[in-house]
């Protein structure tokens, strides 16, 4: 990772940042191509595979029946797991999730779950007792940076993709009938990380970029264009200027996707 | 569950615990607390009780995990099973591995990490008891222990949170404010860099409101900081005392 070639090329990409350059020939505020594919996993009740860019990111989603947490005995529950599989970079390994893929995954969850998502009041059951489980797992296939919004890209459209089978309760017993229903969803967050080099802000870092990154900032937003998780990353710091700038930024790319996305 | 028609904050702008909406928790700081390591701290934040310890820089264990140009800051957050109403399994959960990366992330924009190569240094937060907003608390602290240990820094890094409850932003949200208010943003700040090193937010804000939370957590913070040297001189004071 460290050879003199990546030296020589991460000091390049720093000067061409501090001219407003990428070396990707992007703008500073650009994303990469982003591709979404629904349901390519049958087995999965709601699947999606994000490309952005290189990186890649395939999110299944499980619907299982679980007890309810004793503080919200009428609500469904949602979890989010994350693997950096080991196939996706030379830098993964395999074990039990790091600091990194835990963060990962609980960025994610945040947006879903503060801004309400899934309308987990219709997954109940029986109160108290039975409810629906939403497993969401991240899979990433491939790491060229930016997997923060790549996976809530990729959990989004996997959740919107769900479909739960139809049931009926019998003496408290679950009876699945015929057909499937949309998994009820309230809120579309959409997530956006801007990265700090330098003094300068940008948008969708790659693998590189985020080697010379000094501090990342992750926002995710309402449909109504309020804000429902925020993170901030890595070693560096921002000044409170540029949290400002990078909130208004982050408000203003998370509006231009909700629009080609049409969420 | 008649809690969500309970007020957290009445007409008066008085919250639950008869603070107003921009009044901090009464916080008490004491430095060099623990007498093996090198560098510690305790703090009061409310009813939050914290401990917070620093080793090194001292040679990396496992030693394959230095790095040949810079020093390594390694930190736990952990919670003692009896910090909260229901026993935590004394096992790190998800939420203590991403709080010791945040709180990691958040010191080591004070540090010289270049000075000093091959090293390490060992931070140990113990959450004794919790009652909202303990990673706050625990940056405080940590930043005091690191310095304790006679650590050069930049700045003392201070955290706090501000958040909003009913309809009203307000600072240093406490447990039931965490768990029934609307949104929590914890800060950490170096106030003579002004450079904020951590940031987070859960719960819903407008822009506006986000705008607003992130100014009154930075005034908290300033209040602290001041705080926090002050309970450095009084360490170093009371030792000057019994030289002279």
């Amino acid at each position: 990772m460290s050879s003199p070639l990546t030296r020589v090329r991460l000091k390049q990409i720093s000067q061409l940042i501090e001219k407003g350059k990428r070396l990707d020939e992007r703008g500073l505020h650009d994303y990469r191509d982003l591709k979404i594919e629904l349901g390519l996993i049958e087995r999965a009740e709601g699947s999606a595979r994000v490309l952005l860019g290189k990186t890649e990111v395939l999110v299944g989603v499980k619907v299982e029946t679980g007890e309810p947490f004793p503080d919200t005995p009428n609500d469904g529950v949602q979890t989010v797991n994350a693997e950096l599989v080991p196939i996706a970079s030379p830098n993964f390994e395999p074990g039990p999730p790091d600091e990194n893929s835990i963060e990962l995954a609980r960025i994610v969850d945040r947006g879903i779950r503060e801004s309400k998502a899934i309308d987990t009041e219709k997954l109940c059951i029986e109160p108290g007792k039975k409810v629906f489980v939403v497993f969401i797992d991240v899979y990433v296939l491939n790491h060229d940076g930016n997997l923060i919004d790549a996976s809530a890209l990729a959990a989004m459209s996997a959740l919107i993709n769900t479909k739960m089978p139809n049931y009926e309760v019998k003496d408290g017993e679950l009876k699945i009938k015929q057909g499937y229903t949309p998994l009820p969803l309230k809120n579309h967050p959409i997530t956006v990380t801007i990265g700090k080099i330098g003094n300068t802000l940008i948008v969708d870092p790659w693998a590189e970029e985020e080697q010379v990154m000094d501090s990342r900032f992750t926002m995710a937003i309402k449909d109504d264009g309020n804000i429902c998780a925020i993170q901030k990353g890595l070693s560096g710091f921002f000044t409170p200027q540029q949290i400002l700038e990078a909130s208004k930024l982050a408000q203003q790319k998370a509006a231009e996707l909700r629009k080609k996305l049409n969420w | 569950m008649n809690e969500k028609t309970e007020k957290l904050i009445d007409k008066k702008g008085i919250r639950l615990d008869g603070r107003k909406a921009d009044e901090l928790r009464p916080i008490k700081l004491q430095v060099g607390v623990l007498g093996n390591a090198d560098g510690s701290a305790y703090i009061e934040h409310g009813k939050n009780k914290i401990l917070a310890a620093a080793f090194g820089p001292r040679e990396m264990h496992p030693k394959h995990l230095a790095l040949p140009d810079r020093m390594v800051l390694r930190c736990r957050y952990h919670m003692a099973p009896f910090s909260v109403q229901e026993r935590k399994s004394p096992a790190p959960s998800r939420r203590e591995i991403e709080l010791s990366k945040v709180i990691r992330e958040s010191l080591e924009p004070a540090l010289f990490l270049e000075l000093y190569p091959r090293t390490g240094i060992d931070l140990y937060v113990e959450v004794l008891q919790a009652d909202g907003g303990t990673r706050c608390a625990a940056i405080t602290a940590a930043a005091l222990a690191i310095a304790d240990a006679g650590v050069p820094m930049r700045d003392l890094v201070v955290a706090c949170a501000a958040g909003k409850i009913d309809d009203t932003v307000v600072l240093d949200l406490y447990d039931a404010e965490d768990k029934l208010g609307a949104a929590d943003v914890p800060l950490a700040y170096m106030p003579a860099l002004n450079a904020v090193t951590l940031l987070q937010m859960d719960g819903v804000l407008s822009p506006d409101e986000f705008e607003k939370a992130v100014d009154m957590a930075m005034t908290g913070c300033k209040k602290i900081y001041e705080m926090q040297k002050e309970a450095l001189k009084t360490k170093y004071m009371v030792v000057k005392e019994v030289e002279e």
